[in-house]
């Protein structure tokens, strides 16, 4: 059984490098998501690294692609690739993007950049299994601000009309977009409202708080046929004092007396890094 | 059109059960059959075409073999970048499917004009762009798209070329539709009709004109292009698109890469400008000077007639 919260630290820390050495941004949107990403690649989620095309393997779609620096770690954590591919995140002559990419990366089901496309491909994931009566679950990560973008409920109604009970939604809800709050740029509140009137189940969690993630997440055998929704309330740049809640985490790199800040939060005895 | 490649779509999709078609809402009265017969090879995705481009995708990467339907720019501009992003840079199944190339549905207004779609499509990257001018080229190219699986754009004109003339078709080959010797045009879809009519007129006049049918844009025959040009002086393609893009640009380009300067290359298609001025696609056709008289005029005036 993988230690989920030893796998979010490490995650973590391999972003701070990832973005210290290629000198690029997101890292608080990163930080934000982590904990979602090492409860499904640490304990909930299905595959198989030997065998990325496993017919059986859950999905995974991240439909917030600046936050890849954390999909890569997460999957070099996994055995995907070597750890030491991360180094070239960002650099030139790399396949590691600043946005998620599958080409040349294996694990990753779908290159994502522009948002809003993630979850409209998940959905015709989740209509697959349901044509070809197939098992595996299909997981779409969102950011909060890219819920601005219609398609996403375009394919909400379709998810729910179509009845896709195999397909899971976990919204990153930070707050916090790309030029300031939410609330101050498009209000999503009543959140939870809308994807119930969009026919959806919804759950609520704190996104850092593993337990409640695994509880909302576990593949427990389901009351309704209802797309799952699980709103995880977080905090961008979770995990890194001075980046948490702040907007200029979005763009800012980490480097020089930051950069080491960042690492002495996040560095622990015993790791790669310390 | 449309008729036959639903009939001939239906028929693929009694064998082949990845075969699945997504609908943006469109097709009253066109796609019972199919419905009636294979439900479950059958979606309505809504007035919804982003999504369902992202869904198809989503469908083609667990195996299908996808066919979005919808008219005229619906399931292209919308979803532009769902077929850049998703179906393109994953080379999933898609073939998108428009029915209404031109100004098929021309008193409908400006939004239903797609007279830049090939110039749009045609830039993307591991996007095949077809466009039939007859029933035969119709069936021929859907072969296509279900034999070899990769993204593909087929753009349905409400107008053909009537009956059986020309050559066979042969895939990723300029068809010829009529012999002549003293000039070559080129066109794509229903508007080859007008080139035929316009080659009848300009025969009466001593003018023998050869028409090829360019149905395959993406990838393009230049092979036998370059061959035309070297056969005759005078080369003219004719198309219902904008003059940025299109047939005489593709034209253009493989002459540029080849080093070759026809004698006598002309384009007859629409001014880089939109329609406000609605009607049917025989009267726009005529007010853009895009109708038989008018090519037959173009060429003899540029054979110094």
């Amino acid at each position: 059984m993988i230690d989920t919260v030893d796998l979010a630290r490490r995650i973590r820390r391999h972003a701070v490098e990832m973005t210290h050495l290629g000198k690029s941004s997101h890292v608080g949107s990163v930080l934000s998501m982590t904990d979602i990403i090492a409860v499904l690649y640490g304990c909930v989620m299905r595959f198989d690294p030997a065998n990325t095309k496993w017919p059986d393997r859950d999905r995974f779609i991240l439909s917030k692609g600046h936050a890849g620096a954390g999909i890569y770690a997460a999957l070099a954590e996994c055995g995907f690739f070597p750890i030491a591919k991360l180094r070239t995140h960002y650099q030139d002559g790399s396949d590691l993007s600043g946005h998620v990419s599958h080409k040349g990366v294996p694990g990753v089901e779908l290159s994502t950049g522009s948002l809003g496309h993630g979850l409209p491909v998940a959905v015709g994931m989740a209509k697959a299994a349901q044509l070809n009566s197939t098992q595996y679950r299909v997981f779409c990560v969102l950011s909060d601000g890219e819920c601005d973008a219609g398609s996403n409920w375009e394919a909400a109604m379709f998810a729910s009309h179509h009845r896709l009970h195999s397909l899971t939604v976990i919204i990153d809800y930070n707050k916090i977009q790309s030029l300031g709050t939410v609330a101050e740029t498009l209000a999503l509140e009543p959140f939870a409202d809308k994807w119930r009137s969009f026919g959806w189940d919804v759950r609520e969690v704190d996104g850092h708080d593993h337990g409640q993630l695994k509880d909302a997440l576990a593949p427990v055998k389901r009351t309704n046929d209802k797309p799952l929704c699980v709103i995880a309330h977080t905090i961008k740049g979770k995990g890194v004092s001075f980046m948490e809640n702040s907007v200029l985490w979005h763009y800012r790199t980490p480097q020089g007396e930051e950069y080491q800040a960042a690492c002495r939060e996040l560095d622990v005895a015993g790791s790669d890094y310390a | 059109m449309r008729d036959t490649f639903i009939t001939a779509l239906l028929a693929h999709a009694r064998i082949n059960k990845q075969v699945i078609l997504v609908t943006g809402d469109l097709g009253f009265g066109v796609l019972d059959g199919f419905i009636k017969e294979l439900p479950s090879q059958f979606i309505n995705a809504g007035v919804a075409e982003q999504n369902m481009t992202g869904l198809s995708t989503g469908l083609a990467l667990e195996g299908k073999n996808v066919f979005t339907y919808s008219i005229a720019n619906f399931p292209i501009l919308r979803c532009l970048e769902q077929i850049r992003n998703d179906v393109l840079y994953h080379s999933a199944s898609v073939n998108i499917v428009s029915v209404g190339g031109g100004f098929s549905y021309g008193a409908l207004g400006m939004s239903h004009h797609a007279t830049e779609d090939i110039a749009i499509l045609r830039a993307l990257p591991g996007l095949r762009v077809f466009a039939p001018c007859d029933e035969q080229e119709t069936v021929g190219l859907l072969a296509e798209m279900i034999a070899s699986p990769s993204p593909t754009y087929l753009r349905l004109d409400k107008s053909k070329v009537e009956g059986d003339c020309g050559e066979r078709f042969v895939p990723n080959r300029l068809r010829k539709m009529r012999e002549g010797k003293h000039a070559v045009i080129l066109g794509y879809g229903g508007i080859v009709a007008e080139a035929l009519v316009a080659a009848e007129a300009l025969s009466s006049d001593g003018i023998e004109c050869a028409i090829y049918s360019t149905h395959t844009l993406k990838p393009f025959d230049a092979a036998t292009l370059l061959l035309l040009a070297s056969q005759y002086d005078t080369l003219v393609t004719v198309e219902e698109h904008v003059p940025i893009g299109g047939l005489a640009s593709v034209a253009a380009d493989i002459f540029l890469d080849a080093g070759l300067k026809p004698k006598r290359f002309a384009r007859i298609c629409l001014p880089d400008a939109f329609s406000s001025i609605v009607g049917s696609q025989e009267y726009l056709r005529k007010r853009h000077g895009l109708d038989a008289s008018a090519i037959a005029a173009q060429v003899s005036k540029l054979m110094g007639n």
